[in-house]
């Protein structure tokens, strides 16, 4: 037995194929096909969770996305578990555990419902008067006890072990909405010969034709012609159709993001099949068939357990097959009701009564009402509701009070009218108007190449929905260049409108009164809550929104915002369209973010670069740090070493016989032709026209405001041929400075740029044996100091393979930077390794360099530069040409106060205390015994050990810095203050003699 | 995200090839090193933040690698016309003929 409340004979679902299920431990039975809502229902289980505020007991509201209510955590395993699912739309599988949310200890017995009875002190606002004293109080008390509190569901404390998938289409119409009209569109577009996307959020296309039995396409019953049109648009080439696939964001230029839910349907999933697959979709034309959501009536208490909207009642009975009850009392405000309570009565459920607001209902309800039996009540509401954990009563009055009745039921369906479903269409930035005659916000001024057509444009009549559909499909076609015509028509018959109905509170519920009328029951959300809001001076529904939460649900409010801003329209005494209406924004529902994320994790987050060298680094013990994308060896440990010691060692051995290291991560580029000497002229400080071809010289780059943007050694190998490197992370910007001057500024020259970063591995040899290390290695190059002193650049080959020989140093030492095309370099790098290391030579990582180099005061733009500091600044003024007429940042040298004596300079750090090392970043101030805030002068750029000085090194920009030379400065920090000296910033080798060496 | 037509390229293709690169018509004075403060400070630090048409510098940074210029509705994100770099400054009816095109 698949649940009680099952009908026989109703809805669509094999009574023999069960599954089994568990909702809070207990084990049930539902159909194949059936979602956990219907599941639930047939099982007579309406307490489905608990509100988010006042934790009142609530059921299933809906029978699809607009569910407010029925959340639950759906579990396959821990790391599998995600809550909020809507159990309208979550299909039932064998094994589903499914979990109540937002209660402690039990669902039907919660100890947070004490809210409830002090809701007189949670009205809307509250948290913004209520704890706003003693200030002190929220850190520690208020936030941590209100965020213990808020949320619903519990998120996984595990990694997702789900792999999701994402895909790109192109195509001519995508149809949102798989409807009878999205249905009928797709048909005319595709036999029109356009390419199509049709999809649907439903696992089965059809939209209200699920519970629809009345309407006939083609004298076939409307579900069934739905699933013949689906399987036929199925089998046509142009045509993709998607069902469980939400279309959830609408950018620009049609744009349109759809999530399909590929196995949160499915027992055993295929391990290789993802989770959900997140198509991104670029259509050249959209037709928009969202239909309709129908919405509540806002009266006293209409949250129990048992009440829902009339068009999930009828899905359950004629989809299903499940009775949502036994007695059921009908409220409406518009005609669709009275067909749910007569589908009811046909299949032998008691219908109790139909309490209509209104005089006069449509055409012909009463008397099919009193064919079959059911009493109407015109002219009465509802005013109140009786049940705990489900309804057990309706109070039924005469509008304007009088003649109260309580009339016992077990289910209450109601219906205050359709809202059509604009959201996408808002979303695509459309204007959406009001309808004055029909009371309700339709499409107006389209901003995008779309069309909405049926219940979402507001078109009333079945058949016209349907010719307005194929009449869209054909357009669309037509418009992106579809040859045939499909001549579509489609026969249509029977379905009620979608206008009428109330919006706003119903009576008893009005401005007079202190009922609990909920209109957004997932942020519990009260009819007198908004008008407090508009009490409190909220007078645009942005506020009132605000204010009160309404609408701002993970349901985003789908059945609440018409009656919000309808409760405040009238508050506040003008027309609702004056009061304004919340923007629609992504995600229609919500979207989980492994479909988002999709493959962007773990190593496919963020590309890795590494080095040819990198395997013989790895192989060879060194510790890597992250720089940009790259992996750089950090420092080569030996047994027994940390980090320091390793450091000293590798500092001393640089300087004392020779290190090798892997600089494979420097930027370069290849500049050639006639003009790139004077290219260069324009975008370094330097001047290239008189360097010869094999020499080399360090350049600095400024972007026009002066500052210093990068540097980098360039060799000169031709005339008309730069070898230009930058630093590690600055090559793709230094490239695009470059492009973009030659390509805007100075057209002219005749110069072409090609980045070579990955072409070349770099390994610099460095130290007193550098030479007697790559010597014998070395063809076609003289490598004396005559034929090649410092700074130098020649070709030719060493281990029998081509390279630009660099004889260039950043520690100080004599050296090489040995430059060979990048697939050569691990094969070169053992080689000259298997020289070094009989000679006593080490290999460096980059924490070395970064000693080695401060030692030298050599700077790292980025480090000891921050895009304020100047050439003169850093000390560089040597390496600007005084007598070119232009370079990229010549003027900006010139402000003012570029100009100005007391601007921040790198100077030299020397502590008093040889041992102790500062802290970079560290401030530097004259006087400690000031009051804070200080006085600052600078701070620390670069600060190490240096084992060569055998002490303390640091650089610091200083105010004034040059002119404070032998002065001293403290650095204050939180547990004391350190005195220094101001120095020169070269601690090692001052007269730089050793790179001659 | 938006469709962006490269002028060098003749392609309408995914912003994610571009890189926006600034305001358009902007011209670095030849003899920069003689200008005035004033002079320097509206060419180099002073843009236009226009509600309405736009010209803006984009380049196609993942496909030809060149620059271009765009003229972009900062109201509706629209792309009104796109054209190659140094190409004058497209006028008003230039502008509403185009605009005419893309809303078809």
């Amino acid at each position: 037995m698949s649940g009680a409340n099952r009908i026989a004979g109703a809805g669509r679902l094999t009574p023999a194929k069960t599954v089994r299920f568990t909702f809070d431990g207990e084990i049930y039975t539902a159909l194949e096909g059936d979602t956990l809502a219907s599941a639930l229902v047939a099982n007579g289980v309406h307490l489905m969770g608990r509100s988010f505020k006042y934790h009142r007991a609530r059921g299933v509201l809906g029978a699809g996305a607009e569910e407010p209510n029925a959340l639950m955590g759906i579990e396959r395993d821990r790391a599998r578990r995600q809550p909020n699912v809507r159990a309208t739309v979550q299909e039932v599988f064998e094994g589903m555990k499914a979990t109540s949310q937002n209660r402690w200890p039990s669902l039907a017995f919660d100890i947070g419902a004490v809210n409830n009875l002090m809701s007189p002190f949670f009205a809307a606002g509250f948290y913004y008067k209520t704890f706003m004293w003693p200030k002190a109080a929220w850190q520690k008390l208020y936030e941590p006890i209100i965020r213990g509190a808020a949320g619903l569901g519990v998120s996984p404390d595990e990694a997702d072990t789900d792999h999701y998938a994402s895909r790109y289409v192109h195509c001519d119409v995508l149809v949102i909405g798989g409807g009878v009209c999205g249905l009928s569109a797709a048909l005319a577009a595709a036999k029109s010969g356009a390419s199509v996307v049709i999809c649907d959020e439903q696992a089965q296309m059809g939209g209200a034709l699920a519970y629809e039995n009345g309407v006939t396409l083609y004298d076939e019953a409307g579900f069934d012609w739905a699933g013949k049109t689906a399987a036929e648009l199925a089998g046509m080439d142009n045509v993709r159709v998607l069902t469980r696939t939400t279309a959830f964001g609408y950018y620009v230029q049609n744009f349109v993001a759809l999530s399909e839910r590929v196995t949160d349907h499915l027992a055993e999933p295929d391990a290789d099949l993802p989770r959900e697959r997140l198509w991104q979709v670029r259509a050249k034309r959209v037709i928009i068939a969202t239909g309709a959501i129908e919405r509540h009536m806002v009266f006293a208490n209409n949250d129990r357990p048992g009440i829902m909207l009339s068009s999930a009642a009828r899905t359950f009975l004629n989809h299903y097959g499940v009775a949502v009850g036994t007695k059921v009392g009908v409220y409406t405000a518009n005609d669709s009701a009275y067909e749910t309570a007569f589908d009811l009565k046909r299949v032998g459920v008691s219908v109790e009564a139909i309490v209509d607001c209104r005089d006069n209902p449509g055409e012909g309800k009463l008397s099919t009402a009193a064919d079959l039996g059911i009493t109407v009540k015109t002219g009465h509401s509802v005013t109140n509701t009786k049940g705990a954990r489900r309804i057990t009563a309706m109070v039924v009055e005469r509008n304007g009070g009088g003649g109260a009745k309580t009339i016992a039921v077990d289910a209450l369906i109601m219906s205050a009218g359709w809202t059509p479903s604009v959201h996408m269409f808002s979303q695509s930035r459309g204007k959406v108007a009001w309808d004055a005659d029909t009371q309700r916000f339709l499409p107006g001024d389209y901003a995008q190449d779309c069309v909405s057509i049926g219940a979402c444009n507001g078109t009333e009549d079945l058949q016209a929905s349907v010719d307005e559909a194929i009449a869209a499909g054909e357009f669309a076609a037509k418009a992106v260049g579809g040859k045939r015509a499909a001549n579509l028509k489609i026969a249509a018959s029977g379905g009620g409108g979608w206008s009428g109905g109330v919006a706003g509170s119903a009576d008893g519920a009005g401005p007079d009164t202190t009922v609990k009328a909920f209109v957004d029951f997932q942020n519990d959300v009260t009819a007198k809550d908004i008008r407090l809001a508009v009490r409190e001076g909220m007078h645009s529904i942005e506020h009132v929104k605000r204010f009160t939460t309404n609408g701002m649900a993970s349901d985003q409010g789908k059945t609440s915002n018409i009656h919000g801003l309808a409760i405040a329209a009238d508050a506040l005494s003008r027309e609702m369209p004056a009061v304004g209406l919340t923007t629609f924004r992504p995600p229609y529902t919500p979207v989980t973010f492994g479909s988002i994320v999709n493959h962007g994790r773990g190593q496919l987050f963020d590309p890795t670069r590494k080095t040819p060298m990198h395997g013989w680094a790895e192989e060879h013990g060194a510790v890597f740090e992250d720089v940009s994308q790259w992996k750089r060896a950090w420092y080569f440990p030996r047994i027994g070493e940390d980090m320091h010691a390793a450091v000293n060692r590798e500092c001393k051995t640089v300087r004392e016989a020779a290190g090798v290291f892997d600089a494979s991560t420097l930027g370069k580029i290849e500049v050639v032709g006639p003009d790139a000497a004077a290219f260069l002229d324009l975008m370094y400080t330097n001047g290239w026209g008189k360097l010869k071809p094999g020499r080399c010289k360090y350049g600095i780059m400024l972007r026009e405001d002066g500052f210093i943007y990068d540097d980098g050694v360039v060799a000169r190998i031709a005339e008309d041929r730069f070898h230009v490197t930058t630093t590690t992370g600055g090559a793709p910007r230094v490239l695009h400075h470059m492009e973009d001057y030659l390509q805007t500024e100075f057209p002219h020259l005749d110069v072409w740029l090609t980045s070579t970063s990955e072409q070349w591995a770099v390994i610099a040899v460095q130290g007193p044996k550098a030479r007697e290390i790559i010597e014998p290695l070395v063809e076609d190059i003289d490598l004396s100091n005559e034929a090649m002193p410092h700074m130098s650049a020649l070709e030719g080959k060493i281990c029998g393979v081509p390279t630009r020989l660099f004889r260039v140093s950043f520690t100080g030492e004599a050296g090489y930077e040995v430059n060979v095309p990048a697939d050569f370099g691990r094969a070169v790098w053992e080689a000259i390794w298997e020289r070094a290391e009989p000679l006593g030579a080490c290999a460096y990582g980059t924490e070395t360099m970064h000693v080695l180099r401060a030692e030298k005061g050599f700077i790292i733009v980025g480090q000891d530069t921050d895009g304020t500091v100047t050439p003169q600044d850093a000390g560089l003024s040597w390496a600007i040409a005084k007598s070119k007429p232009d370079y990229v940042g010549i003027r900006g040298l010139m402000r003012p106060d570029l100009v100005a004596d007391d601007r921040k300079q790198l100077v030299g750090l020397k502590t008093k205390d040889a041992n102790t090392v500062l802290e970079e970043g560290a401030q530097v101030v004259a006087d400690p015994n000031q009051p804070i805030p200080m006085k600052m002068l600078g701070h620390v750029t670069s600060s190490y050990w240096s084992e060569n000085c055998g002490r303390s090194i640091a650089m610091a920009l200083v105010a004034g810095g040059r002119a404070k030379m032998g002065e001293t400065l403290y650095v204050p920090m939180p547990d004391r203050t350190i005195e220094v000296e101001v120095t020169g910033t070269v601690f090692f080798d001052e007269k730089g003699e050793r790179v001659n060496g | 995200m938006l469709l962006i037509h490269c002028p060098y390229c003749d392609e309408e293709r995914p912003e994610l090839e571009f890189r926006h690169a600034g305001e358009a018509h902007i011209e670095r004075p030849t003899d920069i090193k003689s200008i005035s403060d004033e002079e320097f400070m509206k060419f180099f630090f002073l843009r236009d933040n226009p509600k309405g048409v736009a010209y803006e510098r984009w380049r196609h940074m993942h496909g030809c690698g060149r620059f271009f210029n765009a003229v972009r509705d900062t109201v509706s994100d629209k792309f009104v016309m796109t054209y190659e770099a140094g190409k004058p400054r497209p006028d008003g009816d230039e502008l509403r003929a185009k605009s005419k095109e893309t809303n078809q």
